[in-house]
C-alpha cells in the first residue's frame, strides 16, 4: 500500500468503527468493545507506519477534487509533513490508551456503546484535522471534534454541572469558530485556494492582502479550541465529563488542534507582527493566570485542566516567537504526560471516592491503594514541572530557549517584544507550575488522617495504560530533542545552558517553597475535618466520579473551591486565593457583559412578542370571531327566516338588474 | 265581510286602470270592468286567506280565491282551464287541505298564533316584491292589449287539439310524475307504521315521538287555557 | 282588454302567496299560500297565452298546456306536501314550521338555558374535534 492509502485509512478506520458501534450498540453489545479498541489501535499502527515512511523527508501531498465547488475549489487533500506524521502518532497513542482505559473505567455504564463510538468519531476527526491538506476538510474535522466534545462532556447528563458544562464548551468554542470560519474564507479569497500548500506559497511570495485581519480572526478560533485567554473558561468546567474524555479531548488532542493549526499556518501569522505580539500576550496571560488558578483549585481534575491551559500557553508562546518545532515538541511531550496525569487522576478519584484534594489530604495511605497511579503520576508531575531528565524538561526548555533566542535577536521571524513577553511569562509560569504540581502530589499522596477507603483493585486495563504512557513521559524528551529537528524545520531543539539552569532553578524554588508551606499548614489538616466521599466499592470508576462531581458543590459550596485552611496554595497565594479559585471571576465578567445584556434583550423581545405582536394577532382574530357569532345567531333553524332572507335578496337583485337594464 | 273588503279595495283598486286610462287609447270595456271587480274579490279573498286566524276559514277563503280565478279564466276565454281549475282546485285540493287540517288537529276557532314571528319580515319582503313586480309589469305592458274577440282561445277543442298534437310527450311524462307522486304519498304516509314494526328504528322513533308528544300536549294545554 | 289587468292581479296574488308562505305558522296554511302562488302563475300563463295566440299567431297554446301541467303538478305537490306534513305531525306532534328547528345552530356552551342533550352533543362535538 502506498503511504497515501495508509494515511487515508488512518481517519477512516475509527470513523467506520464509530458508525458500526452506533449501529450495533444495542443489538450486539459484545462487539462494542472490540469495535471501539481495534480500529483505534490499527490506526495507531498505520499512523506509525506513515510516520516511518514519511521519515521526516519531503511532505506527502495528494489531492483529489470530488466536485467543482465554485470560485475557490475544495479538495480532498492530504498534506503530511513531519509535524502531521508525529502528531498523528501521538493522537493514535493517546486515543488507543483512552479506549482501552475506558473499557475498564466505564465497565458498567449503560451508555458505553455511544460513548465509545463518540470517542472513535472524535479520534477520526482529529486524524482528519492532522492529515488534511485542505482548510475546509480541516474545518470539517474541527467542527466534528467540537460536537463530539459537547456530547462527551455531557456524558453524565443527569447532573446539572455536566449539562451546563457541555453547553458552555460548545457555545464558547463556537464563539471562536465563527470568526475562524470568516478568517478561513478571507484567507482562501486572498490565496485563491483552500489548499495549505498553495496558501503557504502565496504567503511566501507576499501575496496576502490582509495578514493581520486574517491572523486575528483565525486566532479567535484557535483561542476557543485551544482554551487560550480569553476563551479558555470552558475547559475547567468541561472536567464534568468522564476522566478518559478529559484525558483525550481536553488534554492531549483537541485542545492541541488549535496549536497544531497555527503551527501549520505559521507563515500566515508571521506575516503580521501585530498578530505575533497578540499571540505572545495571549500566551503570557494564559500561562500565568492559569497557573495561579491551578494553585487554588480543589478538584484534582480542575487543577489538571488549568495546567493544560497553561501548557497550551507555552505552546502558543513558542509559536509567538516563531518556532513551531518547539511548539509541536511540547505538544507531543505534553500530550503524553497530560494524558497520563488525567488517567492516573481517574484511578485516584475511583480509589479515593472523591475528586477533592482537601478530602484526599485527609486520607492516609492513598498511595498504597493505587501504587501504579502513584508512581506514574509522580513521573508525569515531574515532567509537568520540567525537572530533568523527564520529557517536559526538554520540550519546555526548547520553548524557553527559542524565546531567549528571539530576545537576544538571533532570529528575524518574531519581534523581540514577543520574545521578552514569552520568556518572562514562561519563567513565572515555571515557578507556579512546579508549585501546583508539588501541591497536587503532596495533597493527594501525602495525606494524613483516616485510612483511605478500600475500593478494591483497579482493573488491569486501567493500570497497564498508565505504564504505557509513563514511558514517553519519562524518556521521550531525552531522545527526541536530537531526532525531532530532522522531522521539523531543522532548528535545534536542545536545551541551552542559560534557560536550563534558569528554568530548573525556578522550578525547584517553586517546589521547595510549596513543600515548606505544606509542612507549615499540614498540621491543621487533622483539626479541620472536611470532605465528602462517594463509597461504591462495587461500582465502576465512572459512577464514582459522577457522584464525586455531583457532590462537590453541595459539600463545599463551590465547584472549584474548598474552605480548607490546610491548603498550601492558600498560604502561598494569600488574598489572591479566593479569586484564583474562581478563575479570576472571568465567568462573572462574561455574565455581566454578555449574558445579562443578551438575556435582557431576549426578555424584551419576549415582552414585545407576548404583549404587542400577540395583541395584534388576537385583534385580528376578534373580528372574524364576532362576525362568526353574528352569523351563527342568524342560524335559527327557522326555514321561513331563511326563505325571507333569500327572497329579500332576490328582490333586491331583481330591482338592481331592472334599474341597470333600464338605465335608471 | 267579503263585500266590505271588496268595497274597501275598490276605492284603491282602479289605480292601474286609471293609469292605463290616462294613456288613454281605450276606455274601459265591460269585460275589463268585470275582470277588475272579480279580480278585486279574488285578491281580497287571497289576502284574507293569508291573514285570517281561523285555519278552516282560511281554507274556505281559498275556495273563494280559486273560484274567482276560475271566473277570470272564463273572462280571458280560457274555458277549459277554468273548469279544470274548479274541478281540481276547488274540488280536490281544498278538500285535501281541509282533511289535512283535520288530521293535524288544527284548532277550530281563532288561534292567536296562526302567524309566526316572521310576519313583519314577510310583510316587508312581500310588499317590496309586489311593488317591484307591479312596477315592472305596468311599465312593460302599459301599451299592450288582448284582443278577446273572435273564437275562444281556450275552448276545449282548441286546448285538446294543441295538447294532444303538440304536447303529447310532456303529457305522458306528467302522468308518470303523477304516478310517482301517488306512490310517494303512500310511502310517506305508511312510513311511520313500517318504523314502528322494525325494532332498531323503534327506540329512536319512540324517544322522538315521546319527546314530541310531551311538547304537543303542553302546547295544546296552553291553547286550551287560552 | 288591457294586459296589465291580469298581469297586475297575478303579481299581487303572487306576493300575497309569498307573504303567506313567509308569515304563516301552520304548515298547511303555508301549503295553501303555495297554491296561491301557483295560481298566480297560472293566471299569468293563461293571460299571455290568450294575448300571444292572437297577436303573434302562436298556435301551440303553450301557455294553456303549461297551465294544465302546473295544475297537475300542483295536485301532486299538495298530495306529497300533505303527506309530509302529516308524517311530521305524527312524529313531532306539531305542524308548526317555526318549531321544526333541527338545523339551527346550537346554543353556546356558556349559555345558561341549554339543556342536557345539547350539552352532551356539544361535548361529543368537542371530543370529535379533539380526536380529529
Amino acid at each position: 500500500m502506498t503511504t497515501t492509502t495508509l494515511a487515508v485509512l488512518v481517519p477512516l478506520l475509527p470513523f467506520l468503527g464509530a458508525v458500526a458501534g452506533l449501529l450495533l450498540g444495542r443489538t450486539a453489545p459484545g462487539f462494542v468493545r472490540p469495535l471501539a479498541v481495534l480500529p483505534t489501535l490499527t490506526s495507531l499502527v498505520l499512523a506509525a507506519l506513515v510516520a516511518v515512511r514519511q521519515g521526516g523527508g519531503a511532505a506527502v501531498d495528494s489531492a483529489t477534487e470530488l466536485t467543482p465547488t465554485g470560485s475557490v475549489p475544495i479538495e480532498l487533500a492530504l498534506h503530511i509533513d513531519g509535524f502531521a506524521a508525529l502528531v498523528a502518532v501521538l493522537v493514535g497513542l493517546v486515543a488507543s490508551c483512552v479506549q482501552i482505559y475506558s473499557t475498564g473505567y466505564l465497565r458498567d455504564d449503560p451508555r458505553y456503546p455511544s460513548y465509545a463510538a463518540l470517542v472513535s468519531l472524535f479520534t477520526s476527526a482529529m486524524f482528519l484535522v492532522v492529515y488534511s491538506g485542505d482548510l475546509i476538510v480541516l474545518l470539517v474535522g474541527w467542527e466534528v471534534m467540537g460536537i463530539c466534545s459537547y456530547f462527551l462532556v455531557g456524558h453524565y447528563w443527569e447532573t446539572p454541572e455536566a449539562r451546563a458544562a457541555s453547553l458552555k464548551a460548545f457555545l464558547v468554542t463556537k464563539l471562536g469558530d465563527v470568526p475562524f470560519l470568516i478568517g478561513l474564507f478571507a484567507l482562501a479569497t486572498d490565496a485563491g485556494s483552500f489548499r495549505i500548500t498553495r496558501i503557504l506559497g502565496t504567503v511566501a511570495t507576499g501575496g496576502l492582502d490582509h495578514p493581520t485581519l486574517i491572523a486575528l480572526l483565525l486566532l479567535a478560533g484557535v483561542a476557543g479550541k485551544s482554551a487560550q485567554f480569553p476563551l479558555h473558561t470552558w475547559l475547567p468546567d468541561a472536567m464534568a465529563g468522564p476522566t478518559p474524555v478529559s484525558a483525550l479531548i481536553h488534554a492531549a488532542t483537541m485542545v492541541a488542534a488549535g496549536v497544531y493549526f497555527i503551527a501549520r499556518l505559521l507563515p500566515v501569522f508571521e506575516a503580521s507582527q501585530a498578530a505575533m505580539v497578540v499571540l505572545a500576550v495571549m500566551a503570557a496571560v494564559t500561562m500565568t493566570g492559569s497557573a495561579l488558578a491551578a494553585l487554588a483549585q480543589d478538584d484534582i481534575k480542575r487543577v489538571l485542566a488549568y495546567s493544560t491551559i497553561g501548557q497550551l500557553g507555552y505552546m502558543t508562546g513558542a509559536l509567538a516567537v516563531g518556532d513551531r518545532g518547539a511548539a509541536v515538541f511540547h505538544l507531543l511531550s505534553h500530550g503524553a504526560f497530560k494524558a497520563l496525569l488525567f488517567l492516573a487522576a481517574g484511578v485516584i478519584i475511583h480509589a479515593a471516592g472523591t475528586n477533592s484534594l482537601a478530602a484526599m489530604s485527609r486520607m492516609r495511605n492513598l498511595r498504597d491503594r493505587v501504587p501504579d497511579a502513584y508512581w506514574t503520576m509522580t513521573v508525569a508531575l515531574l515532567a509537568l514541572a520540567a525537572i530533568p531528565p523527564f520529557s517536559g524538561f526538554f520540550s519546555k526548555e526548547a520553548v524557553l530557549g527559542v524565546a531567549e533566542h528571539v530576545v537576544t535577536g538571533h532570529t528575524e521571524h518574531a519581534p523581540a517584544a514577543a520574545g521578552w513577553i514569552v520568556l518572562v511569562a514562561g519563567l513565572v509560569a515555571a515557578v507556579l507550575t512546579a508549585a501546583y504540581a508539588m501541591r497536587l502530589w503532596l495533597l493527594a499522596f501525602r495525606g494524613r488522617g483516616i485510612e483511605a477507603p478500600d475500593h478494591g483493585r483497579q482493573p488491569l486495563t486501567m493500570t497497564v495504560v498508565l505504564w504505557v504512557l509513563a514511558i514517553p513521559s519519562l524518556a521521550l524528551g531525552g531522545f527526541a530533542f536530537r531526532l525531532l529537528p530532522d522531522w521539523f524545520d531543522g532548528r535545534d531543539l536542545g536545551p541551552t545552558l542559560t534557560t536550563s539552569v534558569l528554568g530548573t532553578g525556578v522550578a525547584l524554588v517553586g517546589a521547595i517553597v510549596t513543600y515548606a508551606a505544606w509542612r507549615h499548614t499540614s498540621a491543621l489538616t487533622a483539626r479541620v475535618p472536611l470532605g465528602a466521599v462517594a463509597a461504591h466499592p462495587e461500582g465502576d470508576a465512572g459512577l464514582v466520579e459522577a457522584e464525586a462531581i455531583a457532590t462537590h458543590e453541595p459539600a463545599y459550596g463551590d465547584i472549584a473551591y474548598a474552605p480548607d485552611p490546610a491548603d498550601p496554595g492558600r498560604l502561598l497565594l494569600g488574598p489572591l486565593h479566593r479569586h484564583a479559585a474562581a478563575g479570576f471571576h472571568l465567568d462573572a465578567v462574561y455574565t455581566a457583559f454578555f449574558v445579562r445584556p443578551v438575556q435582557a434583550g431576549a426578555s424584551l423581545v419576549r415582552f414585545l412578542d407576548r404583549e404587542v405582536v400577540e395583541t395584534y394577532v388576537r385583534g385580528a382574530g376578534a373580528l372574524p370571531r364576532w362576525l362568526g357569532a353574528a352569523v351563527r345567531r342568524a342560524q335559527t333553524g327557522n326555514v321561513q327566516t331563511y326563505v325571507s332572507a333569500l327572497l329579500a335578496g332576490t328582490v333586491v337583485l331583481a330591482v338592481a338588474v331592472v334599474l341597470a337594464t333600464t338605465g335608471a | 265581510m267579503t263585500l266590505a273588503i271588496s268595497a274597501a279595495l275598490l276605492a284603491t283598486g282602479p289605480a292601474p286602470g286609471a293609469a292605463a286610462g290616462t294613456h288613454g287609447f281605450l276606455s274601459p270595456t265591460g269585460v275589463e270592468i268585470a275582470f277588475l271587480l272579480v279580480g278585486l274579490v279574488t285578491f281580497g279573498a287571497a289576502l284574507v286567506t293569508v291573514t285570517t286566524r281561523q285555519l278552516v276559514h282560511a281554507a274556505l277563503w281559498l275556495v273563494v280565491t280559486l273560484g274567482g280565478l276560475a271566473v277570470e279564466y272564463l273572462l280571458l276565454t280560457a274555458e277549459f282551464i277554468a273548469w279544470v281549475q274548479v274541478l281540481i282546485y276547488v274540488g280536490s285540493v281544498v278538500v285535501l287541505l281541509l282533511f289535512g287540517l283535520m288530521l293535524t288537529r288544527a284548532p277550530i276557532g281563532r288561534s292567536p298564533d296562526a302567524d309566526s314571528g316572521n310576519r313583519w319580515a314577510a310583510l316587508t319582503v312581500a310588499v317590496a316584491a309586489a311593488a317591484a313586480l307591479v312596477w315592472v309589469v305596468v311599465d312593460a305592458f302599459r301599451t299592450t292589449w288582448i284582443d278577446l274577440d273572435g273564437p275562444a282561445a281556450g275552448s276545449t277543442e282548441a286546448t285538446g287539439a294543441s295538447l294532444f298534437q303538440n304536447w303529447v310527450l310532456p303529457f305522458e311524462a306528467l302522468s308518470v310524475l303523477l304516478l310517482a307522486a301517488l306512490v310517494g304519498a303512500i310511502v310517506l304516509s305508511r312510513k311511520a307504521k313500517a318504523d314502528s314494526s322494525s325494532p332498531p328504528m323503534n327506540a329512536q322513533a319512540l324517544t322522538e315521538s315521546s319527546h314530541a308528544v310531551t311538547e304537543s300536549s303542553g302546547s295544546s294545554e296552553q291553547e286550551g287555557a287560552r | 282588454m288591457h294586459l296589465a289587468y291580469p298581469a297586475v292581479l297575478s303579481a299581487l296574488l303572487f306576493c300575497t302567496g309569498l307573504y303567506g308562505v313567509l308569515a304563516r305558522r301552520n304548515a298547511i296554511l303555508v301549503l295553501m299560500s303555495v297554491e296561491l302562488m301557483l295560481n298566480a302563475v297560472n293566471l299569468n300563463l293563461v293571460a299571455f297565452d290568450v294575448w300571444l295566440s292572437r297577436t303573434a299567431e302562436e298556435t301551440l297554446h303553450s301557455g294553456q298546456a303549461l297551465t294544465l301541467f302546473t295544475i297537475a303538478i300542483a295536485a301532486a305537490e299538495i298530495g306529497i306536501g300533505l303527506a309530509i306534513v302529516l308524517a311530521v305531525h305524527r312524529n313531532r306532534g306539531t305542524a308548526d314550521i317555526d318549531k321544526l328547528r333541527d338545523t339551527s345552530e346550537r346554543h353556546d356552551p356558556d349559555d345558561p338555558d341549554h339543556d342536557a342533550r345539547t350539552a352532551g352533543q356539544s361535548d361529543e362535538a368537542q371530543k370529535a374535534e379533539a380526536t380529529a
